[in-house]
């Protein structure tokens, strides 16, 4: 008899209190070791066990218990060390003998605040229900009274602007022999306005994404412009951009991002004189949809050598941004002061807008750009969007979600027949559940200009493994499986820049046909279809209320 | 699919013309309804050009309303036309349709005509409020120069019903629509054409863009963008808006609403402005097939296309005499003499322009600018 003290584990945790439990099945096992050798979390381990059989030989049963000593791999309930579910043993095993189950009934959010530390992970909202983007159909088709649009044979035209739109009646222009030309006289400003690809790739540092990550993602975009003629563009995130692009001609691809914690805009500032090209836009981050009210944080184990010298910080230090642009109070100040030095620093070229969190206030924010003649955009980031790193209370139960939010803002631009001057930019859970395109063209018709992608092109361009059921999501701990946001060689050698940049191009090319599926139907061709709330329905009742769509069933 | 028939002409003709034209091209609309507009009126009217005429339906309460608000607002009727209407088979008359021509308010005599534009504009959407619930006014257009008649039902059969065949009314630009119901119910106000402040339109197709124009229109705080009972209506206040407020020439309305391509724009000699304007006015881009035919005030009359399906659209003539027409069986009945070879059918670059007085025909290429 064991004494009671060793039977109860009563300060331990079982294995049913984890999200994922490790299946091992000891009769395909052939002891490899390569699970454990690969397990980014340690979390399963070779153990050496004592078995007891009852075995009988003889043709009489003679039943004797054998006790033998075997290998096994077994599976932590060291919190610290949780089985993730990523798979990566599945992955790696030659016999199927491994594979990470979901286990609903969980206690992890119970127990994962060692040390009074609350949970911090990466990934999004872990709410793997269908988001409202998700419920909403098209369901204007047009058929007798106008045949629908070929989506293999018409030509259509797939593209946004981004930066500040003149109205008509502000546009300096004058009549000359029954022409209409530009008063090069009347010294009007005229804001810089790129014409893109409305399905952005959003802000995404070097730092949080691994070399190789960004470098595929960097090179995927550039062959879209390049080669494909789509010209997709892509917001570097807070921490500058390699000293190598911002000097090629390839900048005009980018969005550096300017963030709270101003990191990598000495390096910025520094190469302006040697660029030949202006960037596409500039982006301001004010806040972040999967953690509103928090700033930036790259953790030190992220910080090597490539990071420190576009950061142009030093090496294994924590890089927090605060949560504010502390430098500034008011958002007058704050956003009218940014975006007009923005704007100065390359000559008014550039169009400069900032990127804010999904808020009930986003309409405060909104009105304060509309009124300045330099914002040239506004970006709002759902509750849904991604993040490298944050706290899981602020990923799960802060924001708003993004359709209403963008539906709300663009019925205040009606309101004020502002909606054609400032595009407003969605984000935050487009293509959550794999439907990129009918994500994006709903969010469209609700009133967004363009939409910007993060974690969807983590997902289908790298492979990686986080999901909503709180699935791998350990990107802040620089152990990524993948080797998308990590800084470790070692992890970040397993990605292959070209296969992500292919891939990349894949997702684009087949993105865009889907969109011509969803707008030919429609009769949409010529224009982006923004506002157009008429093609689209949803059977929730309350949904179509909110968002002043057609309810159908 | 509506069949539209438009003519312009140095001489004054009748609207028997056009509904002959539309006859022909009977296939193409079921007979729900009849929209006419006449500008640079003839007959009993050429000696009112400079006044304004409102054109509508009414019942005999509605008649009583709308002649206290006309009084209290200064209005001093001068004519009243009415057609002699006969019953039709399938045509329910209403109480009383009337094209009623007014003397302007005093305080407005010497007003310049802007204001009185406004002014003219005002009353008529007052009278529509006024009306609509009730149906007991129906106002189509209010303005010098200008009669609208609308009425459910077949064109040939509301001929006879208003008594056109016999009536002196006669104009020098006529245009006309034969409606093909398809997914609105019969409302006087979706049937073309329409009219605002001098610039007219009809049109035939379905516009797919047409949630977000209305959008746009209605935030521009213009009053007399609105209604929008049919789809088409904006095709008329794009026009408005580009040409009046905008101050545009007119071939620019076909850059508005079906603007080109990047690359060739850049081939223009105005690019600049083609790409501002593209940019600015991407809201009013048009989609799904369209035809458009309009008059703007001094009497030019045009035929544009949208950018992709094309609906059908001829023009043709002799000179002092042209047809815009849906299908050329159309130009045969109003100008059969005429060189067919010289007929025209824009395409997706063309506006088909006819000077004032048809005095000739002008294809402008959106290409070359
Ligand atoms: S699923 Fe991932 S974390 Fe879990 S045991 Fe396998 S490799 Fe380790
Ligand atoms: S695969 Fe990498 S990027 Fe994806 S959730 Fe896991 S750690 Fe994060």
């Amino acid at each position: 008899m064991e004494p009671a003290s060793r039977l109860d584990h009563n300060h331990e945790l079982s294995i049913k209190d984890f999200p994922y439990i490790v299946r091992w099945r000891d009769d395909r096992c052939k002891r490899c070791g390569r699970c454990t050798a690969v397990c980014p979390m340690l979390s399963i381990e070779p153990a050496v066990v004592v078995k007891r059989v009852v075995q009988s030989e003889g043709l009489t049963p003679e039943p004797k218990a054998v006790r033998y000593t075997t290998t096994m791999v077994k599976q932590t309930t060291n919190i610290e060390r949780y089985c993730i579910g990523c798979g990566t043993c599945t992955l790696v095993c030659p016999n199927e003998a491994i594979e990470p189950e979901y286990n609903p009934r969980h206690k992890f959010n119970f127990h994962k605040n060692k040390g009074g530390h609350p949970y911090r992970r990466g990934g999004r909202r872990n709410d793997p229900m269908p988001s409202t983007l998700d419920r909403l159909r098209f369901t204007r088709i047009s058929m007798l009274t106008d045949p629908a649009l070929d989506a293999g044979r018409h030509e259509f035209r797939i593209r946004t602007y981004l930066g500040r739109i003149l109205p008509a009646e502000e546009l300096p222009v004058i009549m000359v022999n029954g022409k209409l030309e530009v008063d090069k006289t009347s010294g009007k400003f005229i804001p810089p306005v790129r014409e893109i690809y409305p399905v952005m790739i959003g802000s995404m540092s070097i730092g949080a994404l691994s070399p190789t990550m960004w470098e595929g993602l960097a090179m995927g975009i550039t062959y879209l412009n390049e080669v494909e003629g789509m010209p997709v563009v892509m917001c570097s995130g807070e921490g500058g951009m390699p000293h190598r692009l911002l000097k090629s001609r390839f900048l005009k691809y980018f969005i550096p991002q300017i963030a709270s914690g101003y990191f990598g805009w000495d390096e910025i500032v520094r190469a302006l004189p040697h660029m030949i090209e202006d960037p596409c836009a500039i982006e301001i981050k004010y806040g972040q949809g999967a953690k509103p009210g928090d700033g930036g944080l790259l953790m030190a184990h992220k910080v090597l050598k490539l990071i420190s010298e576009i950061r142009g910080v030093p090496m294994g230090v924590d890089l927090p941004s605060p949560p504010t642009h502390q430098t500034q109070y008011s958002i007058e100040e704050s956003v009218a002061k940014m975006i007009q030095s923005m704007s100065m620093a390359w000559g008014f070229r550039v169009p400069v807008y900032p990127k804010i969190s999904g808020t009930r206030t986003a309409k405060a924010v909104l009105n304060n750009l509309v009124r300045n003649p330099y914002a040239a955009g506004l970006s709002i980031d759902g509750e849904d969007g991604g993040t490298g790193a944050a706290y899981n209370v602020s990923m799960d139960t802060m924001g708003h979600p993004i359709a209403s939010n963008i539906r709300d803002c663009y019925h205040d631009l009606v309101a004020q027949g502002k909606q054609n001057e400032l595009p407003l930019i969605a984000s935050g859970g487009i293509g959550k559940k794999g439907n990129l395109a009918a994500n994006a063209a709903a969010l469209f018709m609700l009133g967004a200009s363009a939409v910007s992608i993060g974690k969807y092109i983590m997902q289908a361009a790298a492979g990686c493994f986080g999901d909503e059921m709180n699935r791998c999501n350990v990107c802040n701990l620089g152990k990524c499986p993948r080797g998308i946001t990590t800084q470790d060689p070692k992890l970040y050698r397993r990605l292959d820049p070209d296969v992500v940049a292919e891939r990349v191009v894949e997702v684009y090319k087949s993105l865009d046909i889907e969109l011509k599926k969803i707008f030919a139907p429609m009769g949409r061709s010529t224009e982006l279809p923004i506002g157009m709330s008429d093609g689209i329905g949803t059977d929730d009742h309350a949904i179509a209320e909110r968002l002043h769509i057609s309810y159908v069933c | 699919m509506c069949r539209l028939a438009a003519i312009t002409s140095n001489e004054y003709f009748s609207p028997i013309e056009n509904i002959a034209a539309l006859e022909t091209m009977k296939e193409g609309h079921d007979g729900s309804g009849m929209g006419l507009v006449l500008k640079t009126l003839g007959g009993e009217f050429e000696e009112l050009k400079d006044h304004p005429i409102l054109s509508g339906i009414c019942s005999k309460n509605g008649l009583h309303t709308l002649d206290e608000y006309m009084n209290k607002l200064g209005f001093k009727l001068k004519y009243a036309w009415t057609p002699r209407t006969k019953p039709v088979k399938g045509i329910v008359p209403r109480d009383y349709y009337f094209a009623r021509v007014y003397d302007y308010p005093d305080v407005y005599k010497d007003r310049p005509l802007e204001e009185k534009e406004d002014l003219l504009l005002k009353t008529r959407l007052a009278l529509r409020k006024l009306g609509e619930t009730d149906e007991s006014i129906i106002v189509f257009s209010f303005y010098p120069d200008i009669l609208t008649l609308k009425e459910v039902g077949d064109p040939l059969e509301l001929c006879e019903f208003f008594g056109l065949e016999k009536s002196p009314l006669k104009a020098k630009i006529i245009l006309a629509q034969g409606r093909q119901n398809t997914n609105y119910a019969i409302n006087l106000y979706a049937c073309h054409p329409f009219f605002i402040q001098g610039y007219g339109s009809m049109t035939n197709g379905e516009n797919t863009a047409f949630v977000p124009i209305r959008e746009f229109l209605m935030s521009r705080g213009f009053p007399g963008y609105l209604g929008y009972n049919s789809d088409s209506e904006v095709f008329c206040h794009i026009l408005h808006y580009t040409c009046k407020k905008l101050g545009y020439p007119l071939t620019y309305y076909k850059d508005v609403i079906t603007p080109l391509k990047q690359s060739e724009i850049d081939k223009r000699t105005d690019s600049e402005v083609a790409r501002l304007l593209k940019v600015s006015l991407r809201p009013l881009c048009i989609d799904g097939p369209n035809c458009v035919i309009a008059f703007t005030p001094d009497g030019t009359c045009f035929m544009v296309q949208d950018a992709k399906k094309l609906r059908p659209g001829a023009v043709g003539g002799v000179k002092g005499k042209y047809g815009l027409m849906s299908e050329e069986c159309g130009l045969d009945s109003v100008v059969p003499a005429r060189d067919k070879s010289q007929d025209i059918f824009p395409m997706k670059f063309d506006m088909v322009i006819i000077k004032p007085g048809a005095e000739e025909v002008t294809v402008w290429n959106q290409l070359h600018g």
